[in-house]
């Protein structure tokens, strides 16, 4: 469906402005967490600095995002969907942030654990961050164009992500009871396999806030939604 | 059963001559409610205002079909006494509208005509009660007998609303009343209409949208004659559940 343009060609500009921002903010974020695995799994120090140094222009641009926010709300009054555009906007900004936090804190336990040798190859890790990132990618989506009913497919899939987490925490327990010298290096595998699956808890934040948008109903906390767990 | 209705409205059509200006409008106003009519020009809302205590009456060639009802009594039937209907409806209009007399003699005038005061002590306790009710008495009190003319625009629009209240109505039609003010008066009225509603039910025309949503607990959106959608204030300004509301309140106008 689509929308109809604001009279003010001014307010309509502004809240395109504000969805170029997040959108560019987003993509982004989605790099970051890829190239983060990327320099795990192929052992690139220089790509995880990398990922580490672009943590700025996120920052930057929730700054940016927040004052925008700001001044619509001062300047333009936005009542029904722009306004729960403008409340779903100072909320997703806050989860894409975490997850340009998250992709610095996976980059900087990869270099961590290109100093030592392989603790194993690693195949279920690869296969969550696949998981979390394609729930990333389609909590995104379903804000970009509205779509309610990805956003609930996001949500249900969260679980996928968090039973993943399960799995690989499981497996480097293993390891670590078979040898003391396994630990840091299963440990550091375990954080990284929690930012994932905190990866997949943002989506699905991001993917609530989507419903809100689009249907005006709150569905946070399993008010509507059954979420599992 | 339900919730108790003030003013009943059922499939009302209301045409000006030929022309048709409300198409099939159905409204339960609810009393100690303050009820807001928006929509654009020429949408119907001040007709259905206006129809609800006959003051369209006087435009010759105005009629309605359908239902009105004030506490179930039908408000366009035979036994209703029209003089009776609008001392217990009153109307407050856009441009305040003071008779060119005292301060006191406004607010004391319907008193007099409809001989509700017997003794002057009465007529001065009203005076000063409905003043207060209209938050002009401190402003006021020390030149009740200047002319209203001497008033700022708020304060003749306040005025306006004392001598409303003065006659005791139950329900107040107000029509676009603080338009023609500064954020000041605006402000002062907004602050009077959130407190009357406490003993009075009161629907009001405007078209500042952020004013509905202020002082309203039901707003009705009004489009080419037809009511689109009525329905909680809360509900209409966050999201509301028809498409036209939408576009309207959020400024996209086609």
């Amino acid at each position: 469906m689509p929308d109809r343009e604001h009279t003010s060609k001014h307010y309509e500009e502004e809240l395109r402005r504000l969805k170029d921002k997040l959108l560019l903010m987003s993509h982004k974020a989605e790099q970051m967490i890829s190239d983060s695995i990327r320099s795990l799994v192929d052992r690139k120090p220089v790509l995880a600095e990398e990922v580490i140094s672009r943590d700025d222009e996120i920052d930057k641009l929730e700054i940016e995002i927040d004052n925008l926010c700001y001044e619509i709300l001062a300047l333009e009054q936005p009542v029904a969907r722009d306004l729960r555009f403008i409340a779903t906007a100072l909320k997703i900004v806050k989860d894409i942030e975490r997850i340009g936090d998250i992709a610095v804190n996976i980059a900087e336990r990869a270099m961590e654990l290109m100093n030592e040798p392989e603790l194993k190859r690693l195949v279920d890790l690869p296969i969550m961050a696949d998981a979390a990132q394609k729930i990333l990618k389609e909590s995104l989506d379903a804000f970009v164009n509205s779509d309610a009913e990805l956003a609930e497919k996001v949500i249900f899939n969260d679980n996928v992500v968090d039973d993943l987490y399960e799995q690989i925490f499981r497996e480097l327990l293993t390891y670590m009871l078979e040898d003391p010298r396994a630990i840091s290096r299963a440990i550091k595998l375990i954080f990284i396999a929690k930012h994932l699956e905190r990866v997949g808890d943002h989506s699905a934040n991001i993917a609530e806030m989507v419903i809100f948008l689009v249907r005006g109903q709150d569905i946070r906390h399993g008010t509507r939604l059954d979420r599992g767990r | 059963m339900g919730d108790p209705v003030k003013i009943n409205v059922q499939n009302a059509n209301f045409y000006y001559g030929t022309h048709q200006a409300l198409y099939d409008v159905s409204m339960k106003v609810k009393p100690q409610f303050v009820t807001a009519l928006i929509g654009p020009s020429g949408c119907g809302k001040s007709t259905f205002l206006r129809s609800l205590n006959r003051m369209n009456d006087l435009i010759p060639g105005a009629r309605l079909e359908g239902k009105v009802e004030l506490d179930g009594e039908n408000v366009y039937g035979d036994q209703m006494d029209v003089i009776h209907l609008r001392r217990r409806v009153g109307m407050i209009f856009q441009r305040s509208n003071p008779f060119p007399m005292s301060i006191y003699d406004n607010v004391a005038y319907g008193v007099r005509v409809n001989g509700l005061a017997k003794k002057r002590f009465q007529l001065d306790e009203i005076v000063e009660k409905t003043l207060t009710a209209a938050a002009l008495w401190e402003e006021v009190k020390d030149r009740l007998h200047r002319s209203a003319m001497s008033l700022s625009g708020g304060q003749q629009q306040r005025l306006c609303i004392a001598r409303a209240l003065a006659v005791e109505p139950e329900v107040l039609l107000m029509d676009e009343p603080a338009s023609a003010l500064d954020p000041i008066s605006t402000a002062k009225i907004e602050e009077l209409v959130y407190n009357l509603k406490r003993d009075y039910t009161i629907v009001v025309v405007t078209h500042n949208m952020q004013q509905a949503a202020r002082i309203s607990d039901e707003t009705g959106f009004f489009l080419t004659g037809r009511l689109v959608e009525f329905n909680e204030t809360k509900r209409i300004f966050t999201a509301p559940a028809n498409r036209e509301t939408e576009d309207y309140i959020t400024g996209r106008f086609g």
